[in-house]
């Protein structure tokens, strides 16, 4: 590796690819979107523009059920008045070392309150949503996970809809 | 937002801020509220300067000086080990992986009279 190569963002589709081959396991199924993305307006300024959180990181709430690690399809109903203290990670997928020390690196709830704190952002929706990605059935995610978040986020009538993948 | 820029790509969101940081860390290095800020803000700033759909925003940041976290990206450093390299994916179990034993305990008795309603799908 050169270290122009090392510049660049790391491909982690190829990488993927590269561990299962390794493991002998057949190549992943990327989704490919085609076509070109649907596009939707901002009608309101940051500062008055209501935002509803959702990741994937894994994130749950103390006394709600963990996420499990085989193509789980459910998802949590965060309140965004919680404490962080009160977060916790669980994924197969990634190093979840310093988002259990800081939720906020793969959940920024806590830097949204600031932003609303100080008067950049409008407010945050009082529900936020969190799910597993690494869910096999692509099916799955788009006929029934997406479908139930996209009507759950649209209950909470927000301006943006900010998503945190990992 | 998304540190996987090749698998956003592909998925083709109509807007995306783009922060090469290691996986697990999308928003920020951790406990650094005030960065993390900067970069949250940075990135919503994409809704106003983002005009045609697809298009991302590199928000610019560098994780470090060092680049060495891109080699091996998806293996995990063992705590007091600079050298490790092993696969830090853990195997696909279908039970609940709770952080810590406590929050079973703690999920198991909020749930012995039924549903909670917000772990949905799970209950």
């Amino acid at each position: 590796m050169t270290d122009s190569d090392l510049a660049q963002p790391v491909d982690y589709i190829a990488e993927t690819r590269k561990t299962y081959d390794a493991l002998g396991y057949p190549p992943y199924k990327w989704v490919r979107s085609t076509g070109e993305p649907p596009w939707s307006p901002v009608q309101v300024e940051l500062k008055d523009a209501s935002i509803s959180l959702l990741a994937s990181g894994g994130i749950y709430q103390r006394g709600q059920r963990a996420f499990h690690f085989k193509d789980d399809a459910s998802y949590r109903v965060i309140d965004t008045s919680v404490s962080c203290d009160e977060l916790r990670v669980t994924h197969f997928a990634y190093d979840v070392t310093d988002a259990r020390a800081d939720p906020n690196v793969v959940f920024p709830l806590e830097t949204l309150r600031a932003l609303v704190s100080d008067g950049v952002v409008g407010a945050i929706t009082p529900q936020a949503f969190t799910f597993m990605g690494g869910i096999y059935s692509a099916r799955k995610v788009r006929e029934e996970l997406a479908p139930a978040l996209v009507e759950r986020v649209a209950d909470q009538r927000p301006d943006i809809a900010l998503l945190v993948p990992v | 937002m998304t540190s996987a820029l090749s698998i956003t790509r592909s998925v083709a969101p109509p807007r995306a801020a783009f922060l090469d940081f290691p996986l697990g860390h999308t928003t920020g290095k951790k406990n650094q509220p005030e960065a993390q800020k900067n970069l949250l803000l940075s990135a919503l700033g994409a809704f106003d300067e983002l005009q045609k759909p697809g298009d991302i925003k590199f928000l610019g940041e560098r994780w470090s000086d060092d680049e060495s976290w891109r080699i091996n990206p998806m293996a995990k450093k063992e705590r007091g080990s600079e050298t490790s390299n092993a696969d830090f994916r853990t195997p696909r179990l279908d039970t609940p992986q709770y952080q810590n034993a406590a929050d079973q305990e703690e999920a198991e008795r909020q749930h012995r009279n039924g549903g909670c309603g917000t772990c949905v799908g799970a209950e």
